[in-house]
């Protein structure tokens, strides 16, 4: 079920990620953290926290500011 | 139902970039790649890759390549137009490549007014080689070659390649931006656009100059390295439109 103020998710390739921390940075809402385990090549990725917890304030808006700093394409947008 | 409203472009092969963690080098292929698409240039677009990290262009543009040596891409990309006229013919060089070994070449074509476009990266350093001084590299900065930072009594100053072949008649459009934000990246991604259209209109040499941070050599995490290229690089290196003889293309 998707909550009535969010519009928008990301998927993060954990795979991909080089764990640059740009996408962290950028996210105007800070829904962006660290994963605590490492990927197989040994960063820790960028993982998307804004999964509908009922806590945010406002929830991913799908912008796509993360995905368009992102420089390993790491990051799919998707908007209601 | 969720749209997905971005996702790798269809011009960016599914190759890993061996570019490192935060390199602008990765950011400029996708928006190259992005533009190849939306202009409905790609099945006719020609890459001339450089020396440097970004040899490896053929691995991820999904175009037709030809290799150039060392600074040679204008001088290459010249011949591949001019004998393919309607390809669309770039050249992605770095400042090393550009600015240092290939001076001649480029100020040339400019100076021809090649029809050629060229993207030209400057992340300050020879990032390949591990990170000697550029022409481009700032007064003070560090660098492998000037450990204690670049003096411009021993080593010079910062050389303004773009500003040099705007003096040049033949060039019709030059503009620097840079990939250090994301308001920078979208300016970024309207200027090669623009430079592509300058070209599809037949109207001269275009380049764009991208501020590029180079985090491994600048020995700075990629959020630092973005935030220097904005506090250090663009006080010498301001962005803006350099030149523009072409007016709004179409
Ligand atoms: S799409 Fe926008 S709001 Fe959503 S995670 Fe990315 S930067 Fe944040
Ligand atoms: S910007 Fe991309 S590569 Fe960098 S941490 Fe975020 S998802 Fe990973
Ligand atoms: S050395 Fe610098 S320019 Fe080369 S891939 Fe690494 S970050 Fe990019």
């Amino acid at each position: 079920m998707t909550k009535k103020r969010k519009k928008g998710r990301i998927v993060i390739d954990r795979e991909l990620c080089k764990g640059c921390y740009l996408c962290v940075s950028v996210c105007p809402d800070q829904l962006i953290g660290v994963s605590d385990s490492l990927n197989q090549k040994g960063y820790y990725p960028a993982e998307f926290k804004g999964n509908n917890t009922g806590e945010e304030e406002r929830g991913c808006t799908g912008c796509a500011t993360c995905a368009i700093t992102c420089p390993d394409v790491a990051i799919e947008v998707y908007r209601e | 139902m969720a749209k997905k409203v971005f996702e790798r472009p269809k011009y960016l092969k599914k190759s890993v970039f061996h570019y490192c963690p935060g390199c602008g080098h990765s950011i400029i292929h996708r928006l190259v790649a992005e533009l190849l698409d939306e202009l409905d240039i790609g099945k006719k677009a020609i890459c001339v890759p450089p020396a440097g990290c970004a040899v490896l262009a053929y691995n991820y543009l999904d175009v037709d390549m030809g290799e150039a040596p060392h600074g040679r891409g204008a001088a290459v990309a010249t011949g591949l137009k001019r004998t393919l006229p309607d390809k669309i013919v770039f050249t992605y060089q770095g400042d090393g490549d550009i600015a240092a070994i290939g001076t001649a070449e480029t100020i040339h074509a400019a100076n021809r007014g090649e029809n050629i476009t060229v993207i030209f990266v400057n992340n300050g350093v020879y990032g390949m080689t591990g990170g000697q001084m550029a022409p481009t590299t700032l007064e003070g900065q560090n660098s492998t070659t000037t450990p204690g930072g670049r003096d411009p009594a021993r080593d010079g100053s910062p050389l303004d390649l773009s500003q040099m072949l705007a003096i040049a008649k033949g060039s019709v459009y030059i503009e620097r931006t840079a990939v250090n934000s994301p308001k920078n990246i979208r300016r970024t991604k309207r200027a090669i656009k623009k430079a592509f259209k300058v070209q599809m209109a037949g109207l001269g040499f275009s380049l764009v100059e991208v501020l590029s941070p180079c985090p491994t050599n600048w020995k700075m995490t990629p959020v630092d390295a973005a935030k220097w290229v904005e506090e250090h690089v663009t006080k010498i290196f301001p962005l803006k439109v350099i030149k523009d003889k072409a007016g709004k293309v179409t």
